[in-house]
């Protein structure tokens, strides 16, 4: 393999690099560390001549790999993106010469910085091997949309615009779900002032009409397997039959359920039939047909009328809902409406906490003023169903009184739960529990209590369980700081209510997303490439069989789902599903896991390589592992701005945290290295990490990593793990200068030669 | 007036808000607030109001009628429009305070001891007399509002002032037992009957 390869190095002179570095030595260094064959200086690398230096030598000298010391890899991407060779970018100008002041007395150890940057890219380059795509990619491009509500409809329609097939699954005997059973909906256009037609008629028409949708009503998802580009699903129907049917990816839009109103029994729901949930109303209005509506129990035409807002919701009442669904106080304006705009003397009364209209809900509300809908502030302790009025009990927050008002009829605003399915991972707490011999979990219980749905949504037949994970509250999975749309099953799409509560609006504008998201999927999963985030990646991993322990970290720790087992308890990579994240590679104790272009040679020999300079020299060196998407940017941007940092560091990006293996440290410290610096996304619950568990892994792993530490006899302190932001151009580089003072005053590392 | 105010009652029932947009000077605003509190936090009287202006439109719609109109608070305005300018809602705040306090007053349910209305009346008293304000009458009123005694103690400290003001002359001794009157003060007293008449025939006041 090794004797296939020919290393070529380009140092590029541009951009000051000529006039700040000697490049004659770092071309010296090239060739003879670096074993580069071919070695070329230019003075504008990235000019149409300076690639077409490179391009020269690639088809007349036959370069496999082409090193090229210029600028960070995140510039000139389209310049150096040369096929069929793999390209090793050295990054000299925000790495070195930007990062460092231009000074005399800062010239040696810049340059020294600068050989070691160019050893790195040559070690990396022996390593390397240019990925090809997976042959075995399915090429399914339908889209299956489980759930014909709103946002189904809409992500369905958009699909099918552009042009892509569509299978619609809907549970119930039609389409249009919450939004089809009401009798008007906020509005959505100019001037916001009064409730709107759904328009679902319309919708549902246009759909049945659509060749490239296919309906399936009264259905659900038996079973889902297989992957991006090749998922195969089994839809059952409820008269029994069940066909299979192949999908490039998969869009949950599952929905909510209304948050059960009887457990709020001091509002007097189920006590009288006058007490009714939002949903409730639209059934009354749409009895009622734009004429008075009546109230249920005796039929009287509805004189006066009290909403409730938040109603068991954000509340901190065990059972209640914590969270606001957002689309409530809307909801309750419009349904006001309903009535003054049936006669404009109907007494309708809002008692809200606090008001929350988005979208355009300001205009709407204040047209309820105008319409003399009275807004009251205050916090409702009770509705009394004695009488034959209700008699709703609230204690008024701006004149800090307690006061009641009688009504014919009154609303509950209650919120919107998600019908996301089983709980994945309470499950697997659970078994997990259950396999120590414990009790489950008390978390588990409380988060079971407020979801409605315990049927599988999609039951998806992966070793992870049969839904997306749940996030807070039980929402369906979605990146939701970063990539809203994102979930840890790549190639499934959640989108609507079921990934946090939203309105008709937002769940339109969330299933368009949804919609090019899936198309998306489907297209790179037919191409062999990867999604999110490493888009467009062909590289996948392998495993070295003979080296495998069945330790099966992989496949806990892949916090996607891609790696099942075989029967002898081998992992089963399943690239379809892989994000080439690199975790498990992370993972894996015995290192036999890795990609074509990233290894953990790849990363380990650019860290060998660096001449670590003997003791008495009084220059520590600092290895730093950041992580590709937001730690190595910052840092870059950094260097841009003039926020310099220590010249004692050498930074290595890694595709996540995730993917750092102990190997790493270990070797780094053998190596002589005085201290290492891991720069990763936050973790946590709201986590900013690319790959959602990545972060969190590598924390994990390296809380675990002091007693290696204490075993080579050195100080906890020398290894560090910090979370990092993107737009922390300026504290990335004072924790890297904090840290070098920290090595300084423990000492260089004993384990210099 | 007190029969007036029976008349308004009995004709709104409980419903004061529409009381108030039918007879308060841009009464039909105070739907329109939104309880934010701007209003509340702007004004430099503020800490000194019982109800600041966001509270008592929320009292108008809780249908509070007896404690707005004999409440102080409106008339603690200083019009400094503060209100006006910072409302979202843009809701003319100032206005209102003073249409509130006008209703309240031809009620006679307005607020006795406030100085401000006591003054305006002193004010009103004075300047309808003759056409024109007297100004020396208006001080010494003012000052002699609270008593014999705080009235003396007053003037005395105003000493100087009034001093220096007779010397350039800018204060008349003698308006004090005659003062100047404007031309034909007979036709602003015709004008300002007219003006009642026709204000208590709108509002339905029974003056």
């Amino acid at each position: 393999m090794a004797d296939e390869k020919k290393i070529a190095a380009y140092i590029c002179r541009g951009c000051e690099l000529g006039a700040r570095l000697d490049t004659d030595q770092l071309a010296n260094i090239a060739q003879r560390e670096g074993k580069a064959r071919v070695v070329q200086q230019h003075d504008f690398l990235c000019s149409e001549e300076g690639v077409q230096l490179i391009r020269n030598d690639i088809d007349n000298e036959g370069v496999t790999h082409a090193v090229v010391a210029a600028c960070s890899r995140r510039a000139k991407t389209a310049a150096f993106s040369l096929e069929d060779v793999a390209v090793i970018r050295t990054n000299l100008r925000e790495g070195v010469i930007w990062a460092q002041p231009d000074s005399e007395e800062n010239r040696e150890i810049t340059q020294e910085m600068a050989d070691d940057y160019v050893r790195m890219g040559c070690a990396e380059a022996r390593f390397v091997t240019r990925p090809a795509a997976n042959s075995e990619a399915g090429s399914s491009k339908i889209i299956l949309v489980v759930g014909g509500g709103i946002s189904g409809m809409t992500a369905a329609q958009e699909i099918s615009k552009a042009g892509y097939s569509v299978i619609l699954v809907e549970k119930q005997g039609q389409l249009g779900g919450w939004a089809g059973r009401l009798w008007k909906r906020t509005p959505g256009k100019e001037p916001f002032a009064d409730p709107e037609d759904t328009k679902i008629a319309q919708m549902v028409q246009s759909i049945e009409e659509d060749d490239r949708i296919s309906v399936h009503l009264n259905a659900t998802v038996g079973r889902t397997s297989g992957a991006p580009g090749q998922f195969s699903v089994d839809i059952s129907t409820a008269s029994g039959s069940t066909v299979t049917e192949n999908a490039g990816a998969i869009i949950q839009a599952s929905g909510f359920e209304n948050f059960d109103a009887s457990q709020l029994p001091e509002m007097g729901f189920g006590k009288s039939p006058n007490v009714v949930d939002q949903a409730g109303l639209e059934l009354l209005a749409k009895e009622a047909d734009g004429k008075r509506i009546k109230r249920p129990s005796d039929g009287k035409e509805v004189e006066s009328v009290v909403f409730v807002q938040c109603a068991g919701q954000r509340s901190d009442k065990e059972g209640e809902l914590s969270y606001c669904s957002g689309h409530c106080c809307n909801t309750s304006i419009k349904q006001a409406m309903y009535f003054k705009d049936a006669n404009p003397e109907i007494e309708t009364a809002i008692i809200y906490n606090d008001l929350r209209t988005p979208g355009n809900g300001e205009d709407f509300y204040r047209n309820a003023q105008r319409k003399r809908v009275t807004f009251t502030k205050g916090e409702v302790s009770s509705v009394e169903t004695g009488g034959s009025d209700l008699e709703v009990r609230f204690k008024d927050l701006i004149l800090d009184e307690v006061t009641s008002l009688s009504a014919d009829l009154v609303v509950l605003a209650t919120g919107q739960v998600p019908n996301s399915g089983v709980d994945v991972e309470a499950e697997l707490e659970a078994e997990t529990a259950e396999n120590d011999g414990n009790q489950a979990g008390s978390k588990q219980e409380e988060s079971l209590s407020v979801s409605v749905a315990v049927e599988s949504i999609l039951n998806l037949d992966y070793r992870q369980g049969a839904d997306l994970p749940h996030l807070q509250h039980g929402f369906s999975d979605s990146h939701f700081i970063c990539f809203p749309y994102e979930s840890r099953r790549t190639g499934i799409y959640a989108c609507g209510p079921v990934r946090r509560p939203m309105d008709i609006a937002q769940a339109t504008e969330d299933a368009t997303g949804a919609a090019l998201k899936a198309i998306q999927a489907a297209e790179n999963a037919a191409l062999g490439r990867a999604a999110h985030p490493r888009s467009g990646d062909l590289s996948f991993p392998s495993f070295r069989k003979e080296g495998c322990t069945q330790c099966k970290r992989c496949t806990v720790e892949c916090p996607f789902g891609a790696i099942n087992e075989d029967d002898a308890g081998y992992p089963l990579f399943n690239e379809g599903r892989c994000r080439r994240c690199g975790t498990c590679m992370g993972s894996c104790p015995v290192r036999v896991i890795s990609f074509e272009n990233y290894s953990i040679d790849t990363v380990g020999q650019q860290l060998k390589s660096v001449d670590v300079p003997d003791e008495f020299e009084e220059k520590p060196r600092i290895l730093v592992l950041a992580c590709e998407n937001d730690a190595y940017p910052a840092l870059d941007m950094a260097a841009r701005n003039g926020n310099h940092y220590s010249a004692y560091v050498r930074v290595i990006p890694v595709r996540c945290l995730g993917s750092v293996n102990d190997i790493w440290v270990k070797d780094a410290l053998n190596c002589g290295y005085d201290g290492i610096v891991l720069m990763g996304c936050k973790k946590g619950d709201d986590y900013q990490c690319h790959f959602v568990k990545g972060s969190e892994m590598a924390h994990y792993r390296m809380s675990k990593i002091d007693d290696t530490l204490q075993q080579l006899q050195l100080e906890a302190e020398r290894v560090s793990t910090l979370e990092v932001e993107i737009t922390d151009i300026r504290r990335a580089p004072q924790l890297l200068n904090d840290f070098v003072d920290q090595i300084n005053e423990i000492g260089l590392s004993p384990f210099r030669f | 007036m007190g029969s007036t105010n029976t008349a308004k009652v009995d004709r709104y029932k409980n419903n004061f808000l529409k009381e108030v947009e039918e007879n308060v000077e841009e009464g039909d605003w105070v739907r329109m607030c939104m309880q934010c509190g701007v209003c509340a936090g702007s004004c430099p009287l503020g800490p000194h109001w019982d109800h600041p202006p966001q509270e008592i439109f929320m009292m108008i719609r809780a249908g509070k009628r007896d404690e707005v109109l004999a409440s102080d608070s409106m008339w603690m305005c200083t019009s400094c429009y503060n209100c006006i300018v910072r409302c979202p809602r843009e809701l003319p705040i100032t206005h209102i305070m003073h249409g509130l306090a006008n209703y309240a007053h031809r009620l006679g349910v307005a607020h006795q001891e406030n100085p401000t209305r006591r003054f305006a009346q002193m004010f009103w008293n004075n300047v309808t007399k003759t056409g024109r304000a007297n100004e020396l009458k208006i001080s010494l009123g003012l000052y002699f509002m609270d008593g014999f005694m705080n009235g003396i103690k007053k003037s005395l400290a105003m000493k100087k002032i009034g001093i220096g003001m007779f010397m350039t002359g800018r204060l008349d001794p003698f308006g004090l037992v005659q003062g100047r009157g404007c031309k034909g003060s007979g036709d602003i007293d015709k004008m300002l009957k007219k003006a009642f008449e026709i204000e208590d025939h709108r509002k339905g006041y029974n003056s």
